[in-house]
């Protein structure tokens, strides 16, 4: 595997085994030195035309843990900011000597288009691009989910019959997307619940259930519940009359969350909003697994840096 | 040509049960030993060492991450490290492998040791010792010399994940 562009592109042993990589991964953590030399000498960039917190962090330590250097560089306060296009930007990382480049973009596409261009001679990395793919966040939510439910055994382990309820803004969401193929690939089975006008125009092809009503998801009593964003920067048509008509219908408030099994587990990608999407008790309680999701955010993207980084085949 | 054998059942038994008594009579005893098996088989034989001494703590230490030919081969898969609950700070380590051959696994394994902690001291037990190192290491309790050329290949099969128990040549 040479680029990770999309959760399209991979077979379940492949996944399986990232998730694996990454169980091993995360016992660094915990130790004395928390790092490994496997990729000692190679460069990292990450190169973010988005705002992003967690994920440009996350890949930022999981490449410092596996010892390769970090260039950071975002959009804002770079020659982009003068104009300069995808293409030179591309071109001088990599006369820079860059092995991999991380990348998030508001435009679709743009990561493959790093690809296949042949500007650069790098593993690119999808770390979000518009509306389109966060294969990344996928993974970590597999093993997330992988890991609560198997718990130290998980390794070799798919999602085979775990039932999965994505909830929210489907419409926006490369994370529904990139978890629809991952998850499904790996055994489970993915029904999507939203406001009509927050799915695609046709989900045909895609290996999901759609429905409208979350109280008739909640008590089908799915194995998963993950709550997505409502993304106030991408609001930009009357997709639902009011914050508080969003949250009373589509909403994990404290009634529905009571009403799930107990074994359920919550999750959200983050960053959240308390009291739109997903109430702060259901966000706090034992069964939420956020805080768990932005760890295993740097054991994935540690095993995706190794796996596209270090071999001959890299 | 077809592979021969050189150690059976019955041997490698005998050769852990000598090694497990060197390993004692060099210790003077069990205390604050830690046998550390290299995945796959070294972690195997770890245990069965572990089982003849009894109440010495036996875990594995995956060395992968620290190896030196990781960009001319194919990605590897780690396998888990899983040191046991006492640690190694202060404690006499063995290094448990299948074979020992070019030393750089066992560099790499040296490695990883320092970075999960301080042991007192650390011993090296292999099975097998092939000759042809390549750095300076040697082993300190050996199940068999066996001088081999280069081209043929030591094959060590153990019952617990091999449908045979034996050391063959090819």
């Amino acid at each position: 595997m040479r680029h990770l562009l999309s959760t399209k592109d991979l077979s379940r042993d492949e996944a399986v085994a990232i998730l694996d990589i990454a169980e091993d991964m995360a016992g660094v953590a915990d130790r004395e030195v928390k790092k490994l030399p496997a990729l000692r000498g190679k460069t990292v960039v990450n190169l973010f035309f988005e705002d992003s917190t967690r994920t440009r962090v996350s890949f930022e330590v999981a490449a410092k843990r596996l010892s390769a250097d970090v260039i950071n560089f975002s959009a804002k306060g770079s020659s982009v900011s003068k104009g300069e296009s995808l293409k030179d930007t591309a071109q001088t990382l990599a006369a820079m000597g860059a092995d991999a480049v991380v990348i998030r973009h508001s435009a679709s596409g743009a990561p493959r288009v790093l690809a296949d261009s042949g500007w650069i001679d790098a593993g690119i990395v999808n770390a979000g691009d518009g509306t389109h793919e966060h294969p990344t966040q996928a993974l970590l939510d597999a093993f997330t989910i992988r890991r609560r439910l198997h718990g130290p055994d998980a390794r070799g382990k798919a999602l085979d019959g775990v039932t999965v309820t994505i909830v929210g803004d489907i419409l926006h969401s490369r994370v529904a997307r990139s978890n629809v193929w991952l998850l499904t690939t790996l055994g489970a089975t993915v029904s999507l619940v939203a406001p009509a006008t927050l799915l695609p125009v046709s989900t045909a092809g895609w290996p999901v259930g759609v429905s409208y009503d979350l109280d008739a998801a909640i008590d089908a009593g799915p194995d998963v519940v993950m709550m997505l964003r409502i993304q106030a920067e991408r609001m930009n048509a009357a997709f639902f009359p009011n914050a508080r008509e969003y949250s009373r219908q589509w909403g994990l408030d404290d009634e529905r969350a009571a009403r799930l099994p107990a074994a359920s587990i919550v999750m959200h990608p983050g960053p959240m909003n308390r009291g739109l999407e997903i109430s702060a008790n259901a966000a706090d309680s034992p069964q939420s697994t956020v805080l768990e999701q932005v760890a295993n955010g740097v054991s994935i993207r540690m095993a995706v840096l190794y796996h596209l980084m270090s071999g001959s085949d890299a | 040509m077809t592979a021969r054998q050189v150690l059976q059942q019955a041997d490698i038994a005998r050769a852990l049960t000598r090694i497990s008594h060197e390993i004692l009579e060099s210790n003077r005893g069990s205390e604050g030993l830690v046998l550390l098996g290299i995945p796959t088989r070294g972690v195997l034989l770890a245990r069965r060492l572990g089982a003849i001494l009894e109440d010495v703590p036996v875990g594995s230490i995956d060395v992968t991450m620290y190896r030196d030919d990781l960009a001319k081969n194919p990605t590897r898969a780690p396998s888990p490290t899983d040191i046991p609950a006492g640690g190694i700070d202060g404690k006499t380590v063995i290094l448990v492998d299948d074979v020992l051959y070019s030393g750089r696994t066992i560099r790499a394994a040296l490695d990883a040791l320092s970075d999960l902690g301080r042991p007192r001291a650390v011993r090296l037990a292999v099975l097998v010792d092939r000759g042809h190192r390549e750095l300076p290491i040697r082993a300190d309790f050996v199940g068999k010399n066996l001088p081999s050329s280069a081209d043929e290949r030591i094959n060590v099969r153990l019952s617990e994940i091999d449908d045979s128990e034996e050391v063959t040549i090819l």
